[in-house]
């Protein structure tokens, strides 16, 4: 069974949804994420999100976009990331990882390659953010051979056969967009598309996770009630990273303590 | 739609959609759209009427007078004269083309990304005469450099926004109009300003492009009575080159040469030779050449000419270049500042800076002993836009001499 499957069942046995956090590999440093992360595991999450820093983020918004700088910054390279989640994944072996990437960063060396690392740190799976399901061919069976399983967005005004690919070729869960636009917790979050999640059930999709724009309890809540099986919050997440670059055990605590408020508020009603 | 058929988004193994899944809707309206606007004669009259008054075509065909001043087998130079044109450059062709398009389909928001402005002044003018609201993203470090074409893109109507994210220059300016259009695709044309991006882009682009090669062949065949050797065109994005090749590409005995910014060297980091210096990935919605790091990091792209500053190409390009179609190479800043005032001195032409390129490549391949009988340039811009930066470096270099 995979780890995301283990998972959305223990959580349906807890009549909860899954919390989600994003932070960016390597923001702002090695040592730093690693200790970022640790942080978001023990403030409740379920699973993690980790982007890969790429100098040409075009689905994110400008939160994220900075950490990327940031990493980039600090010299943090394609191993660095790896060898951060190989660590990871050593100390929590049942944990969901999946990686979110730009398609350059996957064919620069080879796709096959970079499905094979993924494999050895310990990725379950890969969401390549400008790659949709009709560009998908190409990565879909390296990623399957190397058991990681690929992971497609569900936009919120797609139509019934879009979605219906989408669910067909995504493994693990589904990706679903509260909205249009890029990543980040500025802009209000909009009622969850309960039409695409009904779309996406009847056409027996894994399980969809609700991000872009989830910044708060009462966001998290409701993705659960529009029926979505958990929540990913990124550009909230990292904002605190930023704000707090200078006093990193502050840092630490208001990401735990951020995770945890979210997490509390995934209880099904 | 083209789910069923991928292979159209493709030049080969370059091209494809490589968006987030969220724009794909806007991209086949848009192909659907281009399509029929292909076969409604109304839209093939509107836009060619526009072209004739509005933008001057068809642009005249111009035989060097006094160069190549070198060429050991008399080697004639031929200019497509697309400096001639409204807005000063090849650029309005298919801006008015898009813009139209954008109308057609009920867009009357145009968004678009401009690097020295020479883009941005092309949409604003077009969203001007069309009544169309005009966003340009322009990189803030471009923006600081460019004053005179913002204050020309906002004599126009439009709103000129800096991005100061990433480098702050034009790929950070593409980045930012993709991130506006993947909210605001439901009543927003995105402009885009080459022959590279997602399908459908680079095919459209082509196709508003095409009279250039298309005239410049019936004139050539009237005025030297058969077609050139070579023709030859500045490569940054490649729309100039691409509308230039595409009449030429199936007659064999033309080759097609693309010419590259070689910046201060390929050999250097600071150029812009991407289909010489670069490797094939993936960047801004298709699979082609980039500048790029070993781990597939975006590289910034250098050269003297802000047009051809641009760290990937279109993708029918790096396709035309792995057939052997084509082939592309590379002219340092020197060399062109060098073509562009010879052009100046010898022929009463300021060419663009990036034309200077493909200028100076001609003036290069007409001194070798080889040297074909008939070259035929795309003089695709004119260089006022580029006065008081060249004047700024000759005055450099000469203060440099002095010293």
């Amino acid at each position: 069974m995979s780890r995301y499957q283990a998972m959305f069942d223990r959580l349906e046995q807890q009549q909860q949804g899954a919390l989600v956090p994003f932070v960016t590999l390597g923001d702002p440093d090695v040592a730093t994420s690693l200790s970022i992360i640790r942080s978001l595991i023990a403030g409740g999450a379920d699973a993690l999100e980790l982007g890969l820093p790429f100098s040409d983020p075009v689905a994110d918004g400008p939160t994220i976009q900075k950490a990327a700088i940031r990493a980039l910054a600090a010299g943090v390279s394609q191993a660095d990331c790896f060898s951060i989640i190989a660590t990871i994944r050593a100390e929590y072996p049942d944990l969901p990882i999946g990686l979110l990437v730009y398609a350059n960063l996957v064919v620069s060396n080879g796709a096959e390659a970079f499905y094979q690392r993924c494999q050895q740190a310990g990725v379950d799976s890969v969401l390549i953010a400008d790659v949709p399901v009709r560009e998908g061919e190409r990565f879909n069976a390296l990623a399957r051979a190397n058991g990681i399983a690929p992971i497609y967005i569900a936009p919120p005004d797609a139509s019934a056969e879009r979605l219906g690919q989408v669910a067909a070729h995504s493994e693990g869960y589904v990706y679903l967009l509260s909205r249009a636009g890029v990543t980040g917790a500025d802009t209000t979050l909009q009622a969850p598309a309960e039409r695409v999640i009904r779309a996406l059930k009847a056409a027996n999709s894994a399980p969809p996770l609700l991000g872009f724009g989830i910044s708060n309890p009462e966001h998290v809540q409701a993705a659960i009630a529009a029926g979505a099986a958990g929540a990913i919050s990124g550009s909230a997440v990292v904002k605190i990273i930023e704000q707090q670059l200078h006093d990193l055990p502050a840092m630490y605590a208001a990401l735990e303590q951020f995770v945890a408020t979210l997490k509390a508020a995934t209880n099904k009603p | 739609m083209s789910d069923n058929n991928p292979n159209r988004a493709y030049f080969g193994d370059f091209g494809g959609q490589f968006v987030p899944e969220i724009l794909l809707p806007a991209l086949d309206q848009l192909e659907q759209a281009f399509l029929d606007a292909q076969q409604d004669p109304e839209f093939q009259r509107e836009f060619t009427d526009l072209l004739k008054h509005y933008l001057g075509r068809p642009t005249p065909l111009s035989l060097c007078q006094n160069l190549p001043l070198v060429s050991p087998n008399g080697t004639k130079i031929y200019f497509k004269r697309e400096d001639l044109l409204h807005g000063g450059a090849h650029k309005t062709n298919q801006v008015l083309g898009q813009a139209l398009l954008a109308k057609r389909m009920g867009k009357h928001r145009i968004i678009a990304e401009t690097g020295a402005g020479q883009h941005g002044t092309a949409t604003a003018l077009a969203c001007a005469l069309l009544g169309l609201d005009c966003t340009i993203y322009m990189g803030a470090k471009d923006v600081e450099r460019q004053q005179p074409n913002v204050f020309r893109m906002q004599l126009m109507g439009a709103k000129v926004v800096p991005v100061d994210s990433g480098s702050g220059t034009l790929k950070d300016a593409v980045n930012e109009a993709m991130r506006d259009w993947t909210a605001s695709y439901a009543t927003t044309h995105y402009l885009l300003g080459t022959a590279a991006g997602p399908h459908p882009f680079p095919t459209i682009v082509r196709e508003f492009h095409r009279m250039i090669g298309a005239e410049a062949k019936a004139q050539i065949i009237e005025r030297a009575g058969r077609l050139p050797d070579e023709v030859i065109a500045c490569v940054g994005g490649g729309s100039n080159a691409i509308g230039m090749f595409a009449e030429f590409i199936d007659e064999p005995g033309v080759e097609l040469v693309g010419v590259e910014p070689a910046g201060k060297g390929v050999e250097t980091h600071h150029h812009g030779a991407t289909l010489t210096a670069g490797k094939p990935g993936i960047l801004h919605g298709c699979r082609s050449f980039i500048m790029q790091t070993d781990e597939g990091q975006i590289e910034e792209s250098y050269s003297v000419s802000a047009g051809l500053d641009y760290p990937g190409v279109g993708p029918q390009h790096a396709h035309l270049k792995s057939i052997g179609r084509a082939r592309y190479e590379s002219v340092t800043d020197d060399e062109a500042l060098a073509a562009f005032k010879l052009v100046a001195e010898k022929e009463g032409i300021i060419p663009a800076l990036e034309s200077a390129h493909a200028v100076a490549y001609a003036l290069r391949r007409a001194a070798e002993p080889d040297a074909p009988e008939i070259l035929l340039v795309n003089m695709s811009g004119r260089g006022d836009k580029d006065i008081d930066h060249v004047r700024k470096i000759f005055a450099l270099q000469a203060a440099g001499e002095q010293s």
